[in-house]
Parts: C-alpha cells; structure tokens; sequence
C-alpha cells in the first residue's frame, strides 16, 4: 500500500484522531507481526550461537537449559559442592548445596545464605534436578579453529576467491563496454548467446573440462577456479552493462573530441561513473566464489590442503557429526566475513540484486 | 530483454563509404568493439561450445579418465541405459517430488514476506528488509550445518519446540519421509533474492490502480488478486523460472546433509548428486556426459514450455 492511499485510509475513518489512533494500531500490529516473522526465520541463529558456547555434556543432560550453561557448583568450606534445584516446605524452588547426600533425607546449604548453616531436607535428593548456571564455553572455538585448520583454509579461500574475482571484474568491465558502447555486427546475437549461458547447466561442460584440465594437470590446483573467470560471465557483464547504458554518451564524446582513446574513455570516464555497480558485482562475485561448493570439491577432492572454507568445512561436519558443539562454533566462523561485510555494504547488495535481477 | 539499438559512433565510419558487410565488420568501431568483447567470444568457444560438443560426444562413449585410451563408441548405449537406471529414474523422482513442494513454498513465503516488508504501515521496513534478505549471505554449507543442529532428533530446537505443544517430532534427517520436507524447510533461508525481486516488481505497480480498484469496492484480497497479482505476474515468471533451474541443479544441501551418499535410502539423491557420484565417484563419465545432457533438456523444455504458457498469465503492459 502506498503512502498516499493509507493517507486516504486514514482520512476516510471518522475524526482525525480516530483515524489516528486506528493507523497507530494497524502499524504496530503490521510491525508486531514483522518482529514475530524474523525471530523464527532467525531463531536457527540463536541456536547455532547457543550450541557453539555450551560444553558437549549439556547437550545430552537431562532438564538442562536451552542457552548455554554449566552445572552450579558451591564452595563451603573448602569443598565444592553440586547445587540443586530444591523444593523448600511452602513449595518454592530453592538453589541450595548438597553437603551430605543420604537415601531419604538430606543436608544442604544455601550459597545465597551459608552462615545461616545447614538445612536438613527430607525427601531423595536424588529426584532432584542440578541447577544450571549461565556460562559461556568459549573452548570450542578455539579448538575448531585447530582441528579444522581455519588460517589454511582462509587463506585458501581468499586467494580463490580475490584472484577470480579480479579477473572477473575486470572482463566483465570490458566485455559491458563493447556491448554498450560500440556497434558491430551481430552484436545483438552475441548478447544473447551471452544471456542463454545463464540457462545452460554447467553439468553439460563439466566433464569436457575435467577431462582437459585432467590433461593438462590442472586437477588439485586452484587454475579450474580462477583461470575461466577470466572470460566474463554473463551475470556481471548484464548488470554493469545495464548500468553503462545509463552514463551518458556527451561524457565520452566529450572525451572522444579531447583524443582520448576507447581505453582511456573507459578508464577515465565509464568506470568512475559505475563505481556502485562494480562494487556491487565485485561483492558479488567474491561472495559467490566464497561460497561456491560443487566445483572446488570436483578439482580439489584430493587435495586437502589446497581447499577453501565450504569444502573444508562440510569435510570437518562429516568427521564430528557427533560433537555439534564444535561444529557450530566451525559454522559460525565460516559465516561471520560474509555477513559482517554484508552489513556493512548492504545497500550494494540490495541494489545489485534489484538492478541485475528485474530487467532479465 | 530490452534491447536499445543507438547509433554512436558512426562518425568513426567516413561519410559516403560504402556500408558491406566486411567494410562494417572491419570498420574501426567494430573492430575495437569486438576487442572489447572478445574474452567473452574465447570463453563461450573455450569454456561452453566446445565442451557442449565434446560433453555431447562424450555421452556415446563409455569415457573413464584413468583408462582414457581404452574409450569405446558405444552408441546409444548409455541413453538406453538410463531407461532402466533404477537409480537414476528415483533420483528424478526425487527431484520432481522436491520442486513440487519447495518451489510453490518459496515462491509463495517469498512474496508474503515481500508484501510484508512494502507496507507502509511496518515501522523500520528496510531494517526488515535485510534481516529477511541475511540468510542468503551465510555460505551454503554453514547454513546447512546450522539446520542440521536444528533438525537434530535428540537436541535440535525443532523438536524441543514441537515437544513444548505437545508433538512428538521426527528423526527429520534420518527418515526418508521427513528428509525432502526438511531440505525444503532449509530452502525457505534463500528467499533472499526472489523476496528482492517480488519488491522492486509491487514498487512499480502504479497506486492509481489501487485507487481505482477502491473506488470499486475492492477489499485487500480482491486488490491483491485484481491489481497486485497481475501487475507482478513478470517477476513471479521470473522467479519461477529460476526457482525451478536451481531445483534441478540442486547439490549442496543434499551432499552435506547425507556426506555425498544421498541417504537416507536415496531419499536425497537428487539429479545432480547422481550425476556427481556418476562421474566422480564411479567415473563413468560417459553415462555422467549422457545425464549432463539430459538435465539440459529438461531445463531447456521447462523453461520453453513455461515461456508458451506465459502469455496466458503473465500480465505485458503496453511498455514492457
């Protein structure tokens, strides 16, 4: 609904006040609504952080709490003691100190209250449930960071991802250009060739190239990650050409007339014109070659070394399916550049997205 | 696809000189444009023509990279076989199941949460806007593993929540019944771009015709379903036809989730990770060159029989 027609809405029900206070209502149900649509589409986060901070054992402990936490213990005079969730006589939960554990009647003590001395409680301290204390295991970062060899794999996967995503750019700066700004025969035709790779499955060349990179012993190398980037794919030559188009031609006949050349036309003038737009495939792309699975896991398979994050990483899940504490804290490492940088830039992202995506 | 023919630049070429083919082709302007172009042309060649050939040719052999020498010609072999490829015919029933469910799932969460995120009424939309869109940004195999801890039986929050209003869940990886619906509960993360595209489509829909549909009596559903649905019927074409591409090469989430063996009992074989092991993992890559090219066929028909059927639902106002 535009901003217009709710004016009107508004208008429309009784007194200016009524009208007021029924689109007060209708925007903080509106927003309600939002806020309860985003915490369960993102409560799979919350998760991922609250297992990434609690120790392996309170996975499968029984009655413990769903954030992280470890099992309070009390020291009473020079002795740790486990504390429990205790009944008191008038019903409430009390955190008391089990000192002396016995079948059917026992001794606490209250942390809160130690000087008061010991409580005898009757009842089997064994129907008890331990109390859980907020705690962060901070442990398992540490230890993932190790056993999945984080610093090989970053590196690893910015080499990959920098290299084709320089090459990338650049071809598809130059590519955008000859289709914006000259005229040749068949061009039209070649545009659209261009788009119908969109469609074509990478599958049917996949095992052409496997074979001719096999032959040039390429497989187990980074070259079948970088090297095609370097001929301008036609995502990022459609958006920058989109946005060539809408830099004005006076600008380059203005520079044609002063002799500049197509080269310098185009470093001179196009590329500081559509400074969004190649951030926005720069992002782009390096986000996408950071992500990319299926093909690093063809030509690195054996290869471990030489693997960037997303293999290493589905790697690491597959050897400790049984410790998801670890492997949460993996994940979360995994993700946190990606979505800090796209805070950071995400109005590049957006309007990649927007621009790149309507007009096909 | 809007072309926009222009005409600079023709005053490289002399005036009077006479315009044949090869006078245009090797005129000044079109030489430095084909220079420019050029990585694409070496690219489509090197990367895409003669692989498609190659990969074609290929898919009559019976093509094993560690005994290249001994390739045979075998014909249609390999296309006969897959009539009575068990495997094959359940990984395409698994896939065909899978887009029926995630792709009208996705489509539809996707243009709810683009509708949501439009209202004028919603305080902070854009704040919204890119919590919806964050998912997307989170690497495939990460946000994979953070449903994997989700859906775990044991201590997965999933269950814990279905437990709390009195549900028993189910073991969701593990059983072949649940896997598909969980795969397609994952994918509901990757409404990003489509929830994007779903907004710039309603930002340009005229409010006149909201207006005009008021005057009329219309309700909201009756503007939905009058001004809204038609008015955005290009771009949920558009979605469609990519949500329907990305399911037939749908990877990923399936090779984590059963460590590349399409478990449980092949209910997560897709096409594409019956290809792989096809290729990779047995390299029969002759047979992998044959499903290669019949993935293509299927995305090419789909995506033409879609097109055919287009003009009967998808709104062309007189611009577009």
């Amino acid at each position: 609904m535009s901003a217009v027609t709710a004016r009107r809405e508004r208008l429309r029900g009784g007194s200016v006040l009524q009208g007021h206070m029924r689109g007060f209502t209708a925007r903080a149900g509106i927003t309600l609504l939002a806020i309860t649509t985003v915490s369960i589409f993102l409560m799979p986060l919350v998760f991922m952080v609250a297992t990434a901070f609690k120790d392996q054992s309170q996975l499968t402990a029984p009655g413990a709490p769903l954030y992280p936490a470890q099992p309070e213990t009390f020291e009473y005079e020079g002795e740790q003691y486990p504390v429990f969730d205790v009944p008191d006589v008038d019903g409430t939960i009390r955190a008391w100190a089990l000192i002396e554990a016995h079948r059917e009647d026992s001794v606490f003590v209250d942390p809160a209250n130690p000087d008061a001395g010991p409580i005898t409680w009757v009842g089997r301290w064994r129907t008890l449930e331990q109390h859980w204390a907020f705690s962060l295991n901070t442990g398992n970062f540490a230890n993932a960071w190790d056993t999945v060899n984080f610093p090989r794999l970053f590196f690893n996967t910015f080499a990959i991802a920098g290299l084709s995503t320089l090459f990338a750019v650049v071809s598809a700066i130059c590519v955008a250009y000859g289709f914006s700004r000259f005229r040749f025969p068949g061009r039209n035709g070649l545009f659209v060739v261009m788009l119908a790779t969109i469609i074509l499955p990478f599958q049917v060349t996949l095992v052409p190239s496997y074979a001719v990179y096999l032959a040039f012993g390429w497989i187990g190398t980074w070259w079948p990650l970088i090297i095609p980037h370097a001929f301008a794919n036609a995502y990022n030559v459609f958006l920058l050409r989109q946005y060539f188009l809408t830099i004005p031609r006076e600008l380059d006949e203005a520079a044609m007339i002063d002799g500049a050349g197509p080269l310098r036309i185009l470093r001179s003038i196009i590329v500081p014109q559509a400074i969004p737009a190649i951030v926005a495939v720069s992002l782009f792309h390096f986000f996408f070659a950071w992500n990319e699975y299926f093909l690093p896991l063809v030509y690195l398979q054996s290869e471990p070394d030489l693997q960037p994050l997303s293999v290493g990483l589905a790697r690491f899940n597959a050897l400790y399916s049984q410790e998801p504490t670890l492997i949460q804290a993996a994940a979360i490492m995994a993700m946190a550049l990606p979505v800090v940088v796209f805070f950071l830039a995400q109005r590049a992202f957006m309007r990649g997205v927007v621009f790149g995506g309507v007009e096909k | 696809m809007a072309m926009t023919p222009h005409t600079t630049g023709s005053a490289a070429l002399p005036i009077g000189a006479v315009p044949t083919r090869w006078g245009r082709l090797t005129s000044r302007e079109s030489l430095t444009g084909l220079a420019f172009v050029a990585p694409f042309i070496i690219g489509f060649v090197v990367f895409s023509a003669l692989p498609m050939i190659a990969s074609l040719v290929l898919s009559f052999t019976d093509f094993d990279p560690r005994r290249a020498d001994e390739t045979r010609f075998i014909g249609l072999d390999n296309y006969a076989r897959m009539l009575r490829d068990p495997v094959l015919l359940q990984s395409l029933w698994v896939t065909v199941r899978f887009a029926l469910l995630v792709v009208p799932l996705t489509l539809g969460f996707a243009l709810a949460v683009a509708l949501l995120v439009n209202n004028t009424l919603l305080f902070g939309r854009s704040v919204f806007r890119t919590l919806f869109y964050m998912p997307m940004q989170i690497p495939i195999v990460a946000s994979t593993i953070v449903w994997i801890g989700v859906l775990n039986a044991q201590n997965g929050w999933l269950n814990y929540g279905l437990g709390a209003v009195g549900i028993d869940g189910p073991n969701w990886l593990q059983s072949a019944t649940w896997v598909g619906p969980s795969l397609a509960l994952m994918g509901l993360w990757g409404i990003g771009n489509m929830m994007l595209i779903f907004l710039a489509g309603l930002q340009s829909v005229p409010t006149e015709l909201y207006d005009a549909a008021r005057v009329d009596g219309a309700g909201v559903w009756g503007r939905f379903r009058h001004v809204t649905l038609p008015m955005i019927s290009p771009v949920l074409f558009y979605n469609l036809i990519i949500a329907l591409i990305a399911t037939f090469q749908y990877f990923t989430q399936a090779y984590v989730v059963s460590n590349g063996r399409g478990d449980p009992d092949r209910a997560t074989l897709f096409f594409n990770l019956n290809l792989f092991r096809e290729a990779f993992t047995f390299f029969n890559m002759g047979y992998a060159s044959a499903l290669a090219w019949l993935l293509f066929v299927i995305v090419l028909g789909l995506t033409i029989v879609l097109f055919r059927t287009a003009g009967s639902w998808v709104f062309e106002g007189s611009e577009r």
